[in-house]
C-alpha cells in the first residue's frame, strides 16, 4: 500500500557502519578542527590546555555524541520527528535545531568559497606579497561599512563560487544519502587527511617551524587555574564535535538497527580530537616560520579563524619557499573539511522537510536547499558580508546551538526521564557500555557547563554591543534572529503533519518497535498487539 | 623545541592518537551484524 504513494517508504541509509563513521567525522571535522583548535590550545595554557581539553572531551563531547546517536537511533527519525515520537511537546526543539542549521549553512557555504579562490589564489600568489591584509578586504571582499546600512552590491569574486559550492552541495544531497553524502564522505575524507598530512610534514620543514612547536606545547599550568580555560575547553569540544543540534541525531537515524553505536562514536569523537592535534602541529609549525620571518614571537602571529586563515596563511604562502604548495594544500583541506561538514548541516534541513512531508529525496532537496542558496547568496556575497558572517556566527552559537542543548539535556534528562531508555537502547547494541556515570554527565554536568556558557555569553552580549556593530543591525541579525529560531520552530510544529509524513506512515519503524519489543507508536497507525503490528504495516 | 615541549607533545599524541587506535581497535573486534547478507549455510 505504502508503495502506491510517491514517497519511499523504506528510509534511507548509509552503506555500512563504516560509511556513518567517515560521514561523521566528515561531519565533525570542520573549519573549527583548523582554525580554531590550534589558537584555542594555545591560548588556553599550551600544552597544559590537553588536561582540560580531555576533561571536556571525556566527560561532555562523547556522552553528548552518545546522547545524540541514542536519540536518533531508537527514533529513527530526523531532528523533529525525533523528538516528536519521544514526546508530542518535545517537536520543537527539533525544528530549533533545523533552523539552526538553515542559519549556519548560509554563512558556512561562503567561507568555503573564499577558500576555494584562494586555493587558486595561492597557486599565484595573486595577493602580492606583503600585501595580503589589504587585499583580503579591500580587494576581495571588498568590505563595506556596515553602519550606513545592508549593501546589495554584488561582489563577483565572492558570489561566484559561492554559486558553485551551493551547486556542488546540492548535486550531492540530491544523489542521497548512500549515493550522494557516504560517497562524498568516503572521496573527501581519505582526501583531506592525505593533504592535511603533507601539509603538516612541509611545514615541520619550514625554518622556524621548532619555535612554533615550542610556543605551542610549551605548558603554562597556571592557566589550569583559570575557570575561564575551563569554560572554553568545554565550549571548544562542544562545538567541535557537532552535537546537540541536530546532525548526529539524523547521521545516527540512518543506520542499521544493529549498530555498535558507542563503539563508532569514540572512533568519531577520537579522529575528531587526532585531526586537531594534527592541525595544532601544522598550524604552528607554519606560524613558527611566520614568526621567524617577520623577525617576532610567535605570540606576536598566533591568531585563529579568518584572521589565520585568510591573513596569516597567505603572508607564510608568500614568503615560504613552496608556499604556493602549502597555500593549495591549506585551503584545499578548508574546502575539503567545510564541504562534508556544510552537508551534514544541510541533511538535517532536507531530511526533516522530507520526514515532515513525505516527499522524496530530489523534491526535498530542491525545495530546500534553492531557498538556503539564496538567501546564501544575498547576504554574503555582498559587501557587508564579513559583518553579517560575524554576528550571525556569534550569535546562532551562542543562543542557538548552546541554548537549544542545554534545553535539549534539561528536557530529556529532568522534564522526560529518558536518560535510562537512552542508555538501554545503546547498551543493547554497543560494545562500550554505558551505566549511570553516562547518564550523570549528561544529566547533570552537561546542563551546568552549558548553563554557565550560555550565562556568560548572555552577560557578555548584554554588557557591550558585540563587534561595535550598530543597534539596529544586531537587533537583526543577532537577537531577532536568534529568537526568530525560536517562534519559527513553534510554527513549524503547528502545521499538521501530513498523512504520508513519516510521523503517520512508517512501517520501518513499526517493524524495528516490535523487533525491539518497544512500545508501539501512537502514530504510524499500528497500535495492535506486538506481531500484529509487522504484518499490519506490511499489508 | 624545549624538552618540556617534547614531552607535552609526545603526551597529546599518546593519548589522543593512541586514543583513537584503541577505538578503532574496540570497533574491529566487533565486526558489523550483515542483516542483509544471507546467513551462513547450516550443515545437517
Amino acid at each position: 500500500m505504502a508503495n502506491a504513494t510517491t514517497q519511499t517508504s523504506q528510509r534511507e541509509g548509509f552503506g555500512s557502519r563504516n560509511v556513518f563513521i567517515l560521514s561523521a567525522i566528515g561531519s565533525a571535522v570542520g573549519l573549527g578542527n583548523i582554525w580554531r583548535f590550534p589558537y584555542v590550545a594555545y591560548e588556553g595554557g599550551g600544552g597544559a590546555f590537553l588536561i582540560p581539553y580531555l576533561c571536556a572531551l571525556l566527560t561532555a563531547g562523547i556522552p553528548l555524541l552518545f546522547f545524540d546517536y541514542a536519540i536518533g537511533h531508537r527514533f529513527r527519525g530526523s531532528a523533529p520527528l525525533a523528538f516528536r515520537r519521544m514526546n508530542r511537546a518535545a517537536e520543537p526543539l527539533g525544528w530549533w535545531q533545523v533552523l539552526i542549521c538553515v542559519v549556519i549553512a548560509t554563512y558556512y557555504a561562503v567561507i568555503i568559497a573564499w577558500a576555494a579562490m584562494y586555493t587558486w589564489f595561492s597557486a599565484n600568489i595573486t595577493w602580492g606579497k606583503g600585501n595580503e591584509q589589504d587585499y583580503f578586504f579591500a580587494d576581495f571582499l571588498q568590505m563595506g561599512d556596515v553602519s550606513t546600512g545592508l549593501s546589495t552590491q554584488f561582489v563577483p569574486q565572492v558570489g561566484v563560487p559561492l554559486i558553485g559550492v551551493w551547486l556542488v552541495v546540492i548535486v550531492i544531497m540530491t544523489l542521497g544519502v548512500k549515493r550522494g553524502i557516504g560517497a562524498a564522505n568516503m572521496i573527501l575524507m581519505p582526501l583531506l587527511t592525505l593533504m592535511f598530512a603533507t601539509l603538516v610534514v612541509q611545514s615541520l620543514f619550514l625554518p622556524g617551524a621548532m619555535d612554533g612547536l615550542t610556543a605551542f606545547f610549551t605548558p603554562n599550568w597556571e592557566a589550569l587555574a583559570d575557570p575561564g580555560v575551563w569554560a572554553s575547553a568545554y565550549g571548544h569540544i562542544f562545538f567541535s564535535l557537532s552535537v546537540a543540534f541536530g546532525i548526529m541525531v539524523t547521521y545516527s537515524s540512518y543506520l542499521k538497527r544493529k549498530t555498535d553505536l558507542t563503539g563508532s562514536g569514540l572512533v568519531v569523537a577520537f579522529a575528531n580530537s587526532s585531526f586537531e592535534i594534527l592541525a595544532g602541529i601544522g598550524v604552528f609549525a607554519a606560524l613558527g616560520f611566520m614568526a621567524m620571518a617577520q623577525g617576532t614571537d610567535v605570540s606576536g602571529v598566533a591568531s585563529s579563524g579568518i584572521g589565520l586563515a585568510f591573513i596569516a596563511f597567505p603572508t607564510i604562502v608568500s614568503n615560504a619557499t613552496g608556499g604556493s604548495i602549502i597555500g593549495v594544500l591549506f585551503f584545499g583541506a578548508l574546502v575539503f573539511a567545510g564541504i562534508t561538514s556544510l552537508v551534514s548541516v544541510l541533511e538535517v534541513v532536507v531530511a526533516a522537510l522530507q520526514d515532515k512531508l513525505g516527499w522524496g529525496r530530489v523534491r526535498t532537496t530542491l525545495v530546500v536547499a534553492i531557498p538556503v542558496a539564496l538567501l546564501s547568496i544575498a547576504f554574503f556575497s555582498t559587501t557587508t558580508a564579513l559583518a553579517v558572517l560575524d554576528t550571525t556566527d556569534a550569535f546562532v552559537n551562542a543562543f542557538g546551538i548552546m541554548a537549544v542543548a542545554l534545553v535539549a539535556v534539561v528536557l530529556v534528562a529532568w522534564i522526560l526521564h529518558k536518560l535510562p531508555a537512552l542508555r538501554d537502547h545503546l547498551n543493547k547494541r554497543s560494545s562500550f557500555r554505558l551505566g549511570w556515570t553516562w547518564m550523570l554527565l549528561v544529566g547533570a554536568l552537561a546542563p551546568l557547563v552549558l548553563g554557565y556558557l550560555l550565562y556568560n555569553e548572555i552577560v557578555a552580549k548584554l554588557e557591550a554591543p558585540y563587534g561595535d556593530y550598530p543597534a539596529w543591525f544586531l537587533g537583526i541579525f543577532g537577537w531577532g534572529m536568534a529568537i526568530a529560531l525560536i517562534v519559527l520552530a513553534v510554527l513549524l510544529t503547528l502545521l499538521p503533519w501530513s498523512r504520508r509524513s513519516h510521523a503517520k506512515l512508517d512501517p520501518d519503524y513499526d517493524e524495528f518497535l516490535v523487533e525491539e519489543n518497544y512500545e508501539p507508536d501512537a502514530e504510524t497507525g499500528s497500535i495492535r498487539l506486538p506481531g500484529e503490528a509487522a504484518k499490519g504495516a506490511r499489508s | 623545541m624545549t624538552t618540556t615541549a617534547i614531552i607535552m607533545m609526545i603526551v597529546a599524541m599518546v593519548t589522543v592518537w593512541g586514543g583513537l587506535a584503541l577505538a578503532i581497535v574496540n570497533l574491529a573486534r566487533h565486526p558489523e551484524a550483515a542483516d542483509d547478507e544471507p546467513a551462513p549455510p547450516v550443515e545437517l
